[in-house]
């Protein structure tokens, strides 16, 4: 009676994860024909690396250590949050494009959309993260234990930008617009960033604030990977933003996830 | 070509066809049902209480102004939104309980023209396919296919933000048909093209209903659902005010116009006079121009005719015409549409 009924296949997660890859593969071909996007991604960055490497720097004490090595997990960290932000304007475009309207009345898992955003995303982050070293090795810094070490505070970095991705899609998926999506996400980029061990030592910040910034994601993952290139005890501090990491993605992917189903 | 009349709706024989063809197929389950659906957004009800049913094989105009509650048919018949109240069903599947196997069935155009404007035609169809479940030659086989026929063969290696506004709808109508839905969605498909824009994509919507595709359109435009539908359902306000073909929405009305243009106002004048008390009188744009509401039926007409001809007033144009759905929507709404 229903000749459709014949091809319908359930949703396994083998769909799941083609589906994903499609949806990844679309913003991968997105983001190389807009290279415009890529460019400010790191041009922040990097004007950030130069700003606090030769202005502010030599006015920052921290002990024990050259400030540009303290810098760069810094920057990494800087860069891959404020990445971030792009998951959100990217989903609040498809949005009003009507794109997602019509991803919805499809057959394809409804978590491919997102997850194969934030896999675009990651992607990016690695270009970016691989530039920044680039640079940071260009003003001075250097790794100051082994490369095993080194990869697995870049590997750090990455996942941490993932599940910021997952945070930003909340936000994407919640504005009306992408105008809104970038101007919502922006202060929370901003606190999380500048609030945080990044750029200097949270000693030094009044008592109210330092207790905010030692129990953030940024300063947790931050303070993993200056751990792990800048030597010393790594273990608590890799658990630690690990942590952070798995239940930001845990919490922020159910959320995207419920609000993608109801979005309209 | 023969089924088209001079201002592009069918003559009445074939609209005679088409309706037989509607009425045969209704022996078969309706391929949409619609069941005392209702949404409510806020304060304002989207949809209070509409049914209707759409017949395999056959055009269903939903008809209305903006704001009447066709997008949100839509979106709940192609089950990107639950219903408050009331049920739904595609090819017998209920669109809240069945909605991943409904969605296998349905192909939707919107009135956004949703397709990515980064990339270009060609992948934008290659992604419809894979999203739809073909495998990748099946998915670059059809993108070719369907670029070819929709007449962008030769724009699809280019960035969708090339095309023009009648590329892009063509492209979107294009990546609706991709898994060959057997129901099809077009929500207000020329909103915002020009004529011939427009008429190019009817001819094309023509030919997809001629394969046998179930096809509902939503549209504000009267002369797009006198052309294109089989049965129309007007709605208003989130409730359906009127249902059935074109020619029966016009019968409702019960009138005939009669159209006449003179030689010099005083002629105009005259004849205006005279056939006053026959119908009633609408003036037309220039004094020398008018236009005549009479009930239906040729008695009317040769009443005025013969009023004219005793009085040896000789019009320089004369011509009888059907009321259009503009007519009917003026008279069941108390306004005009577009």
């Amino acid at each position: 009676m229903v000749p459709a009924r014949a091809r319908v296949r359930r949703l396994t997660l083998g769909w799941t994860v083609r589906d994903s890859l499609t949806v990844t593969k679309r913003n991968l071909l997105t983001l190389t024909r807009n290279p415009e996007l890529v460019v400010f991604a790191t041009i922040q960055p990097v004007l950030f690396v130069l700003m606090f490497r030769y202005v502010f720097g030599g006015a920052i004490q921290v002990p024990g250590e050259d400030y540009v090595n303290f810098l760069m997990p810094g920057i990494w960290a800087q860069a891959v949050v404020f990445g971030a932000v792009s998951t959100a304007v990217g989903l609040a475009e498809d949005l009003q494009s009507g794109l997602i309207e019509r991803f919805r009345s499809l057959p394809m898992a409804p978590s491919a959309v997102l997850v194969g955003r934030t896999n675009a995303d990651l992607v990016r982050d690695v270009f970016v993260i691989a530039l920044m070293c680039v640079v940071g090795f260009l003003v001075g810094f250097r790794n100051q234990t082994d490369a095993l070490a080194f990869l697995a505070a870049l590997l750090l970095m990455l996942a941490f930008g993932y599940s910021m991705a997952w945070v930003f899609a909340v936000f994407g998926l919640r504005a009306p617009n992408a105008e809104t999506a970038q101007a919502a996400a922006f202060p929370v980029m901003a606190v999380l960033v500048f609030a945080s061990s990044a750029f200097v030592p949270t000693e030094t910040m009044p008592g109210w604030l330092q207790v905010f910034a030692d129990h953030q994601p940024v300063t947790a993952v931050v303070d993993a990977v200056r751990a792990l290139v800048l030597g010393g005890p790594t273990a608590s501090y890799v658990v630690t933003a690990v942590a952070w990491i798995v239940g930001i993605v845990v919490v922020f992917g159910t959320l995207a996830v419920v609000r993608y189903r109801r979005v309209t | 070509m023969e089924c088209m009349t001079e201002n592009g709706g069918y003559a009445a024989g074939c609209r005679e066809n088409r309706r037989d063809r509607a009425t045969m197929q209704s022996v078969i389950p309706d391929a949409i049902e619609v069941d005392d659906i209702a949404k409510q957004f806020g304060e304002v009800r989207a949809l209070d209480g509409v049914s209707f049913g759409v017949a395999r094989g056959t055009v269903l105009g939903l008809l209305g102004p903006n704001g009447a509650g066709k997008t949100t048919a839509v979106r709940i018949l192609t089950t990107t939104m639950r219903p408050d109240r009331g049920r739904a069903s595609v090819l017998g599947l209920d669109v809240d309980h069945d909605a991943q196997r409904v969605r296998e069935s349905i192909g939707l155009a919107g009135q956004y023209a949703a397709v990515d404007e980064s990339l270009t035609g060609s992948e934008n169809l290659w992604m419809m396919g894979r999203l739809t479940h073909l495998s990748q030659s099946a998915s670059r086989s059809r993108s070719k296919e369907l670029l070819v026929r929709f007449g962008l063969d030769d724009a699809g290696d280019r960035q969708v933000k090339t095309y023009s506004g009648g590329m892009r709808r063509r492209l979107d109508l294009a990546a609706a048909l991709v898994h060959r839905p057997s129901v099809l969605f077009l929500d207000e498909p020329t909103t915002g093209l020009d004529p011939r824009s427009r008429r190019g994509l009817w001819d094309v919507i023509g030919e997809l209903v001629a394969d046998g595709t179930t096809l509902l359109l939503t549209t504000q435009y009267l002369e797009e659902a006198d052309r294109l539908a089989d049965r129309i359902v007007v709605i208003d306000q989130g409730q359906v005010i009127a249902e059935g073909t074109s020619a029966q929405l016009k019968a409702r009305i019960g009138t005939t116009i009669i159209e006449a243009v003179f030689a010099d106002p005083a002629s105009a004048e005259g004849a205006r006079t005279l056939l006053a008390p026959l119908g009633e009188l609408t003036d037309a744009d220039d004094g020398r121009a008018l236009s005549l509401q009479v009930n239906t039926g040729p008695r009317s007409i040769m009443d005025a005719v013969g009023a004219l001809e005793r009085a040896a007033i000789e019009p320089l144009t004369l011509a009888v015409r059907e009321p259009t759905l503009d007519d009917v929507f003026l008279r069941l709404t108390g306004q005009r549409v577009e």
